[in-house]
């Protein structure tokens, strides 16, 4: 059987504005093998982005405990934590989010900076993911000069380059046409099948999910299917 | 790629921006390295002086005179080795714009009481036997284009009525912050005709210089003289040179202490156009600071950023105003030899124009880094730009 990679154990989570509570996560328990396509769908506002969050370390529950790749996130400081995310999570954001004064090539790097990897070796590490997303040709391009898919595809690149243990995409197709969704869901189960990545994908489109091999629902705040199976 | 060059990419995003931004730094920089040269060009002037000189001058002020009488009784107290006296002249050349100071002097004691005056020997020999003749500093004949021998007429004011001269001699100065921008003539000329058309007048000077032979004896045979003259009509006030003309500096004390502020004020004011640069650039990039920090970059590594950015225009603007300095201390140097003899540039106006642009910079950023250090990554993501 395979280790499992995350592990999230009856977590809450509740914004606050001013002294007015807002909870947004409720009872949150579940578990992703090592290795496993998960899509996590629910209504807007039921708190998807919030739970992704809390797994990729950049948000912490109210209470309960994730724990993603061994280490129980929600007790590291921040320092730790911004390390901890650097070595184990790769993340994509629904509008790419790449740095827009750097080229495709630079912005695949960014993360390789906080290694001790030679400027030889960046390269070569920056040319392998972006020949993975297939885009070795436009590594001199900046954001700009890209398409919607192309900028994708480079923060796919950006979130493999250091050979991440979890992926998490939120809402990744949510901004492109169908052709260019159809290639990024193409490229995230290559690099589920081939890779072994381990991914949980936030989405609303249902022929996304389709990808996946578990589909997790939220609703208001709740998991709503039990095991998740599909 | 080095991280860093995220901060130049940066600081070219918003390049009119940016070149604005530097543009402000420059000139206040420059302005502030300009207003303190003034300021020094002003001091230099007192510290041009000698410290084996007193100058005498009547207590109340400085514009009312001394009998000449006094200088026989000066001369005689002990420790003082010579006595000269000397009297301002006023008047115009041509135009009042033309302003240079004009000192009718005792010649032979008081030339030899300033040694740092060069004069070729010939020409003082020419200058020491002529009633009307002058002598002229090498910035002044070179402002006007005299040369020895030419004949100047000046228009009196406080001596009524033209005054014409001889220009026998030109003096250079043997260090730099010697003045070379004043006209020296003879008392004699102007008491003879002081004599005849108001006599109230004659045998009246300005100040008496005094020479010492012993420097830390200053301030005993400076009451000893004040001593003479008490309870006199015409009590004397006496004190080094350096002090005689530090106390005209206080006269204009006033206007330094503006010229203070205002250097201090133009510093505030381009501290404030960064810290709006910074504050608008930060904002803008709220987004993208919490895309680094989800990447693993920590909180230090953004603030350095923002630091890098700042201080990089605030280094740039701070170099270009200092380059600027050059250029317009120079004009001031020909515009306004009239009035100060040096323009020094002392390395400190340099390094106080250069810690102020770092001191800005630092200061621009340091809102913005400690609102970036604080936003949230899920706050920052949230924000859409
Ligand atoms: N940083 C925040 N501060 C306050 N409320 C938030 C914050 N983030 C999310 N929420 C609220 O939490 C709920 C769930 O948000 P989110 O997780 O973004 O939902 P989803 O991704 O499923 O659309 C929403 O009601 C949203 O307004
Ligand atoms: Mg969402």
């Amino acid at each position: 059987m395979a280790q499992t990679m995350v592990q999230v154990n009856n977590v809450f989570k509740s914004y606050w504005r001013d002294t007015m509570e807002i909870p947004v996560l409720r009872s949150i328990s579940f578990d992703i093998p090592e290795g496993e396509f998960v899509a996590l769908m629910g209504p807007s506002g039921s708190g998807k982005t919030t739970l992704l969050n809390l797994l990729a370390g950049i948000d912490r529950p109210t209470q309960g405990n994730v724990t993603v790749a061994g280490s129980q996130i929600s007790g590291l400081s921040d320092s730790s934590l911004a390390r901890w995310r650097h070595d184990n999570i790769g993340f994509i954001f629904q509008f790419y989010n790449l740095i827009p004064v750097l080229t495709a090539f630079e912005n695949v790097e960014l993360p390789l900076l906080l290694t001790k990897l030679s400027k030889a070796e960046r390269k070569k590490q920056v040319e392998l993911a972006l020949g993975i997303v297939g885009l070795a040709d436009r590594m001199k391009h900046y954001p700009n000069q890209l398409s919607g898919g192309q900028e994708q595809r480079v923060a796919i690149a950006r979130a493999i380059v250091t050979d991440p243990n979890v992926i998490l995409a939120d809402e990744p197709t949510g901004d492109l046409d169908k052709k260019s969704a159809e290639d990024i869901m193409e490229l995230l189960s290559q690099l589920n099948a081939q890779y072994k990545k381990t991914i949980v994908m936030v989405t609303h489109d249902p022929r996304a999910a389709e990808k996946a091999h578990i589909i997790r629902r939220l609703d208001k705040g709740e998991l709503v299917n039990g095991d998740g199976a599909r | 790629m080095k991280f860093f060059k995220l901060t130049f990419r940066n600081a070219g995003r918003h390049k009119l921006r940016t070149a604005l931004t530097v543009l402000g730094m420059a000139i206040a920089v420059m302005a502030f390295a300009v207003i303190r040269t003034a300021i020094e060009a002003w001091y230099s002037q007192a510290s041009a002086s000698s410290p084996n000189r007193l100058v005498a001058n009547n207590n109340v002020s400085i514009i009312f005179t001394l009998p000449i009488s006094y200088q026989s009784k000066i001369a005689a107290v002990p420790g003082v080795t010579s006595v000269a006296h000397a009297q301002w002249f006023g008047g115009v050349y041509v135009d009042p714009k033309n302003f240079f100071p004009k000192f009718a002097i005792e010649a032979e004691p008081y030339l030899a009481m300033y040694p740092e005056f060069s004069l070729p020997p010939d020409q003082k020999e020419a200058f020491l036997k002529e009633r009307n003749a002058a002598i002229v500093g090498r910035k002044l004949a070179d402002r006007f284009g005299w040369q020895v021998g030419d004949q100047v007429r000046i228009t009196g004011d406080i001596f009524p009525g033209d005054w014409d001269f001889v220009i026998r001699g030109i003096y250079t100065g043997m260090k730099d912050n010697t003045d070379e921008g004043s006209w020296l003539f003879h008392y004699q000329y102007i008491d003879e005709r002081m004599r005849q058309e108001s006599p109230g007048r004659a045998g009246q000077v300005g100040w008496f210089m005094i020479q010492i032979d012993d420097p830390t004896k200053a301030a005993e045979i400076s009451g000893t003289i004040d001593a003479l003259f008490k309870n006199s009509a015409a009590e004397t006030k006496t004190q080094t040179e350096e002090a005689f003309a530090l106390s005209f500096i206080a006269m204009s004390g006033s206007i330094i202490v503006g010229m203070q502020i205002i250097s201090v004020m133009v510093i505030a004011i381009i501290l404030l156009v960064l810290a709006n640069t910074m504050a608008m650039t930060a904002r803008e990039r709220t987004s993208e600071y919490a895309v680094l920090k989800t990447l693993g970059f920590s909180a230090g590594k953004i603030v350095a950023l923002i630091f890098g950015e700042s201080l990089f225009i605030a280094i740039l603007g701070g170099a270009l105003g200092i380059a600027l300095t050059f250029p317009i201390v120079g004009l001031m140097k020909v515009a306004m030899s009239a009035f100060f003899s040096a323009f020094p540039l002392p390395p400190l106006t340099f390094i106080l124009a250069g810690s102020s642009a770092i001191l800005v910079g630092i200061l621009a950023a340091l809102f913005p880094a400690s609102k970036a250090m604080r936003t949230s990554i899920v706050d920052g993501l949230r924000v859409i730009d």
